[in-house]
């Protein structure tokens, strides 16, 4: 009981509500659905936090930020100083506020939430991000290089922005590698534009640059130059935040077939190729009259959602386990509802079933039982014998989660990676090559983007502690973390 | 930004280029392709790198007008710039010393095969070069080949140039009459590599094929350009784009490749009737 104060004992005011798109408008474009606290709101939400003396919350959050002094400031009505406390702890709130499973950390603990609802964490976090890129008239702070070295850092997702942003504060030269054309990682091609719109993150990149990060788009580490390189050439440390982007195909027959894709590529062809505007944009993307999404986690969830504004009569999300497993937000499990997306639980698919001319037209699915709890502690789904049935499909995504793509591991001689593909590091992130760090879901197999950042950030600490001669320049004992499963 | 430094036509519909990437040049080994962009709008699409000049920091491409991206590039001229291009990509061709060797390139399929025929006579090998089109002035890279192979033959559809007919019964007749090789690298349009994989595999020849998938980020992050290889799932972007020619599921890749075919037109047409058509 040691966060809960004494003495208030006044019944809090319920949660202020926070304006939402309808439903039936939001299926019809790509605006964000959720659309944000005004100041008064904001204001007044600030006003339900206790101001805990031991916050309970700040152990909720993986990157500890000062949750009762931000509020505090809000309360003042100062956001300029609540934006401040924010940038100690966090590179992205307005990201963060938006996308953290907030139900399942911060808010989880808050004291007010024992009983009615937790203070909105989340949401207050992504006013005072969104007030900071609007509204705040400060000055992005000026940072001296004083570090002789230059870093580098492969991946442009929140681990590396985060990593560089340590970085840079800590006064090294900071060149960021990023492999596709525009930085950003997931935020930018995988999670979609109504739940994180792309402006926020192109200025939270253009920050990175204006306090001297240096962006290299189109540089693929291990094809176009490899660690080995970069190291040679007068980078001090490498920090790999290379993600989890190598797709987990379906292996059922007929996987190949037209009209099937993985979450990544149908999500890379709308979020960075624009694919929903063809032929204003020109790369194409197919959604016939039925989608079905197979997985339950926050990119089956996205996929789902992106397809239905796409316009098709129908869209069903097929997950093997039931609801109660389902990975996903239960924020975006109850919009997808909303919008009107079926869910086949307990249902997993057997095989896609071909047209005739390599197009799919349908899944072959089957019905599942929960028995004995397995590795991950949910209960293992088991095929019902003779429960099988086909849901008509035009379109089918597979969203069962990425494994580390192999590109660096591959190329970088005494990098070691686990069975699965995932980096070996140590606590602070030092892998078992030499001045070279990690983190992210390239570490953890597919995680949360608050969980990526607080990587970069450890790794960044680790590695002005080496590059000052402090600590070694490799993993010390290895400590790998698993990720949460999309499956 | 990568700036083109020349241009040439070769055969009506396909253009050669000359685009400043020096630390592109400096990289790349045979089989080895590029991603590129060429604007906002634009695709990522993948064209092979033909060859290279690390003194001039330039990189050949060749490029065949099929749909919308590649329309635009046919229209950059000297002195444009490509917005974004992405690479060496891929796994280089393995080049080892095998003996006599045979190339067989078909259609735009000769712009990949010339970097490895090349490579190949470089690494000691006898190359043999076989070539097939439909017609004479559909025929590229016919003087190049012929530089990199001890010898050449053309078989095209109309009997214009060389023989008439296919290249892989070209390539059958010359087992008939005693050519021995060790090792094949075959690339063209789906049903002439399957033809010709067909006629190696009967006679034992270690053969390489290079596929051309549709793709999108070329990284391994999209499955996009996965193929079936000897029964398996392999990405030709990260894993390829060369694999066993014997183990390929052609039937399946030719059936993958059609999946936009029907939204060609549209695309082409959105961009208008200036920019569709290039300036010959
Ligand atoms: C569809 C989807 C929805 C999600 N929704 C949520 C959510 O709501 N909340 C949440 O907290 N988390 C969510 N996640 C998870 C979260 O996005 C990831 O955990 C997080 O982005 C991981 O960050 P990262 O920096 O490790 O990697 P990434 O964001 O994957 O970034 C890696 C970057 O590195 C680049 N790269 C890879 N290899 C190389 C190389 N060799 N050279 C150069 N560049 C390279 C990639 O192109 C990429 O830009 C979601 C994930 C997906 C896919
Ligand atoms: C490794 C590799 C090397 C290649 N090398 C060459 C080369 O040297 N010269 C050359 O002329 N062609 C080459 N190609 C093929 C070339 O990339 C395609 O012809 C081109 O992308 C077609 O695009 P389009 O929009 O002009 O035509 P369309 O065929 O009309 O495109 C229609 C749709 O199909 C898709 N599409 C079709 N084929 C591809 C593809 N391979 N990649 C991406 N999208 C595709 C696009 O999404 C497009 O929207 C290569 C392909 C690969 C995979
Ligand atoms: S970063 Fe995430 S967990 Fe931390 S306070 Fe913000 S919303 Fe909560
Ligand atoms: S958010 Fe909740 S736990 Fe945190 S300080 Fe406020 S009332 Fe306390
Ligand atoms: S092009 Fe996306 S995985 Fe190969």
């Amino acid at each position: 009981m040691s966060g809960a104060p004494l003495t208030v004992r006044r019944p809090r005011p319920p949660r202020q509500p926070m304006p939402h798109q309808a439903a039936a408008a939001r299926v019809t474009n790509f605006c964000e659905v959720a659309l944000g606290l005004t100041p008064e709101l904001a204001q007044a939400e600030a006003e339900r936090c206790l101001l805990c003396r031991k916050p309970l919350c700040v152990e909720g959050c993986p990157v500890g930020i000062d949750i009762p002094g931000f509020i505090a400031r809000m309360v003042k009505g100062d956001f300029e100083g609540a934006a401040r406390t924010l940038r100690e702890a966090t590179d992205l709130p307005a990201v963060c506020g938006r996308v953290c499973p907030q139900e399942t950390q911060c808010e989880k603990v808050c004291v007010v939430g024992r009983k009615g609802e937790p203070v909105a964490i989340g949401r207050l976090e992504r006013f005072v991000g969104d007030w900071a890129r609007t509204e705040s008239s400060a000055p992005p702070p000026s940072l001296p290089m004083t570090r002789p070295e230059r870093v580098a850092i492969v991946g442009s997702g929140p681990a590396g922005i985060a990593a560089a942003g340590e970085l840079l504060r800590r006064g090294y030269r900071v060149t960021i590698f990023e492999a596709l054309h525009e930085p950003g990682g997931v935020l930018m091609y995988g999670i979609p534009e109504f739940r994180l719109p792309k402006e926020i993150v192109r200025y939270e990149i253009q920050q990175l640059r204006r306090l001297g990060a240096e962006i290299r788009t189109n540089a693929l580490v291990g094809q176009t130059v490899t660690v080995e390189e970069l190291l040679g050439e007068g980078f001090g440390a490498v920090f790999l935040g290379t993600g989890a982007g190598l797709p987990i195909l379906l292996g059922v027959p007929g996987e190949h077939l037209n009209g099937v894709y993985s979450a990544n590529e149908f999500l890379i062809r709308i979020n960075l190729m624009k694919a929903h505007d063809f032929p204003r944009h020109h790369t194409p993307v197919f959604v016939g009259r039925r989608v079905v999404v197979v997985g339950g986690g926050n990119t089956a969830m996205d996929a789902a959602r992106v397809a239905r504004r796409l316009g098709p009569e129908k869209v069903c999300v097929v997950y093997r386990r039931s609801r109660a497993e389902m990975p996903a937000r239960a924020e975006e499990i109850a919009h997808g509802l909303e919008e009107g997306i079926e869910f086949f639980l307990l249902t997993a698919p057997v095989k896609l079933l071909d047209r005739g001319d390599g197009w799919v037209r349908g899944m072959e699915c089957v019905r599942m039982e929960l028995g004995e709890p397995d590795a991950s502690g949910r209960r293992r789904p088991h095929p019902i014998a003779g429960s099988h049935f086909v849901l008509d499909a035009e379109t089918v995504i597979v969203a069962l989660g990425n494994n580390p793509n192999r590109i660096v591991p591959e190329t970088t001689a005494g990098l070691d990676v686990t069975p699965r593909g995932t980096i070996e590091v140590d606590v602070d992130g030092a892998t078992t090559k030499l001045g070279v760090f990690a983190g992210g879901d390239n570490v953890t197999g597919g995680a949360t983007v608050i969980l990526a950042m607080g990587a970069g950030k450890r790794a960044a600490a680790a590695m002005d502690e080496y590059l000052r001669g402090q600590r070694d320049g490799r993993a010390v004992a290895k400590a790998t973390r698993v990720g949460i499963e999309e499956n | 930004m990568h700036r083109i430094i020349f241009k040439e036509s070769l055969a009506p519909g396909v253009t050669r280029y000359r685009v400043r990437a020096p630390d592109v040049a400096r990289r790349r080994k045979p089989g080895q392709f590029v991603l590129l962009r060429l604007r906002e709008e634009g695709e990522r699409f993948p064209l092979t790198i033909v060859d290279s000049d690390s003194e001039e920091g330039s990189i050949t491409l060749i490029v065949q007008e099929v749909g919308v991206s590649s329309a635009l590039m046919a229209r950059l001229n000297p002195g444009d710039a490509i917005l974004d291009l992405l690479g060496p990509l891929g796994r280089p061709t393995e080049i080892r010393r095998h003996g006599d060797c045979v190339c067989v390139g078909g259609g735009i399929g000769v712009a990949p095969l010339y970097p490895i025929a090349a490579a190949l006579t470089a690494a000691g090998n006898r190359v043999t070069g076989i070539l097939g089109a439909r017609e004479q002035r559909l025929l590229i890279l016919e003087e190049e080949m012929r530089r990199v192979c001890a010898d050449l033959h053309i078989a095209t559809d109309d009997g214009s140039s060389g023989t008439r007919g296919l290249v892989s019964d070209l390539l059958r007749d010359r087992l008939r009459q005693d050519d021995r090789y060790a090792f094949a690298a075959v690339i063209g349009p789906v049903p002439m590599m399957k033809a010709v994989c067909a006629v190696t595999k009967e006679a034992g020849i270690p053969t390489i094929v290079s596929l051309n998938p549709i793709m999108v980020d070329g990284t391994g992050m999209c499955g996009g350009c996965r193929v079936s290889v000897g029964g398996e799932t392999r990405f030709a972007c990260v894993d390829g784009p060369e694999f066993d020619g014997h183990r390929v599921d052609f039937d399946r890749l030719a059936l993958r490749l059609k999946g936009y075919h029907h939204l060609r037109e549209c695309a082409l047409q959105a961009l208008g009737p200036r920019e569709a058509k290039a300036p010959q």
